[in-house]
């Protein structure tokens, strides 16, 4: 029962738990669902194709975690993700040879190196000027877009370079290339943030930004650090998205990524008030939003109603991830009586009244 | 005559502490009760229960002898019972008028009367005898201030009982004098007040009965008459006097002597905030402030922090002069600073004690050098024992913790860093007799083996109980330097106001 209990208090509990009975609705509806075959020495399934699939959800959603962990918000990640995608296939389109392997690397860090660039944009006009967060990335947001245009000249520009497809399309080891890359990602932040003191440091100054300046922390430079992660995890996003589809599109690739991607941040129980963060939370959030989105397809529910049924269960969600929420609903259920193991819900509902 | 308000039996507890165990505490119509208590005792945890913010796991309350249970402070209030909270809690953003009225506006056709709202406030400020403009934004005026406008708020709605959690903490004579003028008029009026203090002279000042906690138990209910100055904190701290002596700091050293000076001012300053300033501090010097609020004595000690820059004159850290940039630079030069605010300019509330302790160590080494995890708990262990924080878990949040021990995890912070100079803005404010001797003691110790020491303080016995050398402070500017050799309070108090009547 204890054991029960302080599962439900695990701040992952409840999307961990929507994410079962999502998984759960699916085998109801299509039995072959949880089944992974091998075909040519390559997994397929559907469990496969959410991760494949929300693999640069994933990326994106993981360089947001720190900028949100310090009180931002990055909107030009779906800017930066159609900027890299089109210097990428730009790059590549001009090679006199396009399967050229040196040719693709070399795109890649041009690409990347882009991206790189307009992160550290971002945090320049975060910490340096010091504009709102919202305001500074929503420079970028409009502006990157055009610049994603003139890069394409307003077409999109298709590329057809095997090494280039392997990123978005291809597969490493029976495991599509995706998945590995974005993997690979997250235990690359894990072990940034949590080996080297990065982590702690952001999350002071997200959650206190004054005391850490008087306690000596360089909080300009984290930021900058920050919101240049966000853009290169943005930028390798963008590649798998044009390397799946072999093509560049400046006005569509990466459209409104940006709002998934804070949503999986959120899901994932980090707050937008900043502080605490959770790389776990937010790698769950993002396939959260990805098997929700699968799951609206299984269900046959039609393409006008999608964004309303995602809107529902992410609201469902909110509401239920919200101690002030459940408390209300519990304390309907059944009238008050004092009993010792009340205490743990009263603190989370105190801790909502002191916040 | 019946108590308006009794609680009987009550019991708190947070994940591994009892904060209240089996107690009970009444009111009556017309009488201030000072609740009084070491940090940590319960007491805030008692008025939280009152009002609703906490649940009880045990325990009977009642109002007008009908039991209530309150789902918050919201009900609370309606039901009569105005609370002002140990933290303000206002906008600072908004006006006084606005912050007074919030959530109760006075309405005309479903829109805020923005007129009746300002008049309104203007006249309940002229009835508490407060010169305060309703137009000005909160966030502009000087905590006291702020204070009084929360307590404003308190007493405008149709209040039965008014509770007030250290109200005092951050208030000079003056505006004290004022609030106790506005509790006795109210307490004529048959309200009953529920007052926290450290200050002993002002509880007996104001109060009619006093109930004691100690650990989160009931130690006793006392008429103010029966009882002496002594008994109370005899019963507060369940010492006996003798050993309360031996927290008194030990006799200071003469002084520094000829010991080489660290810090030294020459004309420093910033426009706005602080004239020009010239002032020495030895090694193993302890160095007071002494001034009223708003006298400049932050601003002073943000500057030679590198918290503010300077826009004059020079100063020097060690052997050399330095221009003191940001706080990191004065810290790399062996500078602490314990702000005067803790909440907002010191601690990481969502933190751990644990990383609340080693934040400014782990800021000077750089994210890329961490501080391996063991050697962080050995380091938050260490200072929880010599500190004597509670609780004694390195992984509490400092959030939860009561204000004396947050004064001590943020002393425990900087002692880390192995300062030569720290400067201390209020350490004590808001903190229990015992927690407050440590701290003195504690500073004794520290300027006996070799650090210099800056302490600012409102308390002038406290400042003449601690320093070597005692600097005052008049309408920001640094007026008198004398070397504490048979000072009194009063010779300094002198000091203070000479001039000002000119
Ligand atoms: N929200 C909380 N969570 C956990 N412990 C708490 C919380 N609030 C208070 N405590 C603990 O309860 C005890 C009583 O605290 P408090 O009522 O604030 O004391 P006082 O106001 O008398 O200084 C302390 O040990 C404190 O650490
Ligand atoms: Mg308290």
């Amino acid at each position: 029962m204890t054991v029960l209990r302080s599962l439900a208090r695990h701040r992952l509990f409840w999307p961990a738990a929507v994410m079962a009975v999502l998984l759960a609705l699916n085998v109801a509806l299509t039995p072959s669902f949880f089944s992974i075959q091998v075909r040519d020495g390559h997994l397929y399934g559907s469990l496969i194709d959410i991760l494949r699939f929300g693999a640069p959800l994933i990326l994106v959603a993981l360089g947001m975690t720190l900028v949100v962990a310090t009180r931002g918000i990055d909107l030009s990640v779906g800017s930066v993700v159609a900027i890299s995608g089109a210097v990428a296939c730009l790059w590549i389109s001009e090679l006199p040879e396009q399967n050229s392997v040196a040719g693709v690397l070399a795109a890649l860090g041009i690409a990347l190196g882009v991206a790189l660039v307009l992160g550290l944009w971002n945090g320049f006009l975060v910490s340096v000027i010091g504009i709102q967060p919202i305001i500074a990335t929503l420079i970028l947001m409009v502006a990157g877009r055009g610049l994603a245009q003139l890069v394409t000249g307003g077409q999109i520009i298709t590329v057809n370079s095997g090494p280039y497809r392997l990123l978005g399309g291809g597969y490493w080891f029976g495991l599509p290339a995706s998945i590995i890359v974005a993997l690979g990602m997250v235990a690359a932040a894990a072990l940034l943030v949590r080996r080297s003191a990065l982590g702690m440091l952001v999350e002071s100054v997200g959650g206190n930004p004054e005391a850490s300046r008087l306690a000596g922390i360089r909080s300009r430079r984290i930021l900058v650090v920050v919101y240049a992660w966000c853009a290169l995890c943005a930028g390798l996003a963008g590649l798998m998205i044009s390397s799946n589809v072999s093509s560049a599109d400046g006005n569509n690739a990466g459209l409104w990524i940006e709002l998934d991607a804070i949503l999986a941040v959120v899901l994932g129980g980090t707050l937008l008030s900043g502080g605490r963060f959770s790389l776990g939370g937010t790698v769950l959030g993002a396939l959260l939003i990805q098997t929700l989105t699968t799951t609206v397809y299984t269900l046959g529910i039609p393409p006008e109603s999608t964004l309303l049924f995602k809107a529902l269960v992410v609201t469902a969600v909110c509401l239920i991830q919200s101690p002030a929420f459940r408390a209300r609903l519990s304390r309907r259920r059944r009238p008050p009586a004092p009993t010792a193991g009340r205490s743990q819900r009263d603190a989370a509902t105190e801790a909502e009244v002191t916040a | 005559m019946d108590p308006i308000l009794s609680m009987t039996g009550i019991r708190k507890e947070f994940p591994g502490v009892v904060a209240l165990d089996d107690v009970a505490f009444r009111m009556f119509p017309g009488e201030v009760h000072a609740l009084m208590g070491e940090n940590g005792a319960g007491k805030s945890t008692l008025i939280k229960v009152l009002t609703g913010a906490y649940h009880v796991d045990a325990g009977n309350i009642s109002l007008n002898g009908s039991a209530v249970r309150f789902a918050g402070p919201l009900q609370a209030q309606q039901a009569g019972i105005s609370t002002v909270y140990q933290e303000v809690n206002l906008c600072p953003n908004l006006s006084v008028a606005e912050n007074i009225f919030i959530g109760r506006e006075p309405r005309r056709l479903g829109r805020i009367h923005w007129t009746a709202m300002k008049n309104r406030s203007a006249e309940l400020l002229r009835r508490l005898d407060l010169d305060i403009d309703p137009g000005r934004e909160l966030g502009s005026c000087s905590i006291a201030v702020q204070q009084l406008v929360a307590i404003a708020r308190a007493v405008d709605v149709s209040a039965r009982v008014l509770v007030l959690d250290e109200p005092t903490s951050s208030l000079d004579a003056d505006e004290v004098a004022t609030l106790f003028g506005v509790v006795r008029t109210l307490r004529d009026q048959g309200m009953a007040i529920l007052f926290v203090s450290h200050f002993i002279e002002q509880v007996f000042a104001i109060s009619d009965r006093m109930t004691v906690l100690r650990n989160g138990k009931l130690v006793g209910e006392y008429r103010a008459s029966e009882i002496t100055p002594v008994d109370l904190v005899r019963a507060m701290i369940g010492r006996e006097l003798a050993t309360l002596d031996e927290l008194e700091p030990p006799r200071r050293r003469s002084g520094a002597g000829q010991a080489p000076v660290f810090a030294a001012t020459v004309d420093l300053g910033r426009k706005g905030n602080i004239e020009p300033f010239t002032l020495d501090i030895r090694e193993g010097e302890v160095v007071g402030l002494a001034g009223l609020l708003g006298s400049g004595r932050t601003e002073l000690v943000r500057l030679l922090f590198g918290a503010d820059r300077a826009d004059q004159g020079s100063l020097r850290l060690g052997e050399s002069t330095v221009h003191l940039r940001s706080p990191r630079a004065a810290i790399a030069r062996g500078v602490a600073f314990c702000p005067e605010n803790r909440k907002a300019d010191g601690l990481v509330e969502d933190l751990t004690v644990r990383e609340n302790i080693v934040l400014a160590l782990q800021a000077r080494r750089g994210w890329a050098r961490p501080l391996p995890r063991r050697r962080q708990e050995e380091l938050a262990r260490s200072f929880i024992d010599r500190l004597r924080i509670r609780p004694a878990d390195p992984e509490a949040l400092v959030g939860n913790l009561s204000g004396g021990n947050q004064q001590k995890v943020l002393l425990a912070r900087w002692l880390l860093t192995e300062p030569r100079l720290l400067i201390l803005d209020e350490p004590t404010r808001g903190i229990d007799i015992g927690a407050k001797a440590e701290i003195q003691k504690l500073i004794a110790e520290l300027a006996e083996d070799g650090m210099a020491v800056l302490f600012v303080s409102a308390e002038l016995e406290e400042v003449l109980r601690v320093s070597h050398q005692v600097a005052v402070l008049r309408d920001r500017a640094v007026v008198d330097r004398m070397p504490n050799e048979g000072l009194t309070p009063d010779m300094v108090l002198h000091t203070i106001a000479k001039g000002e009547a000119a």
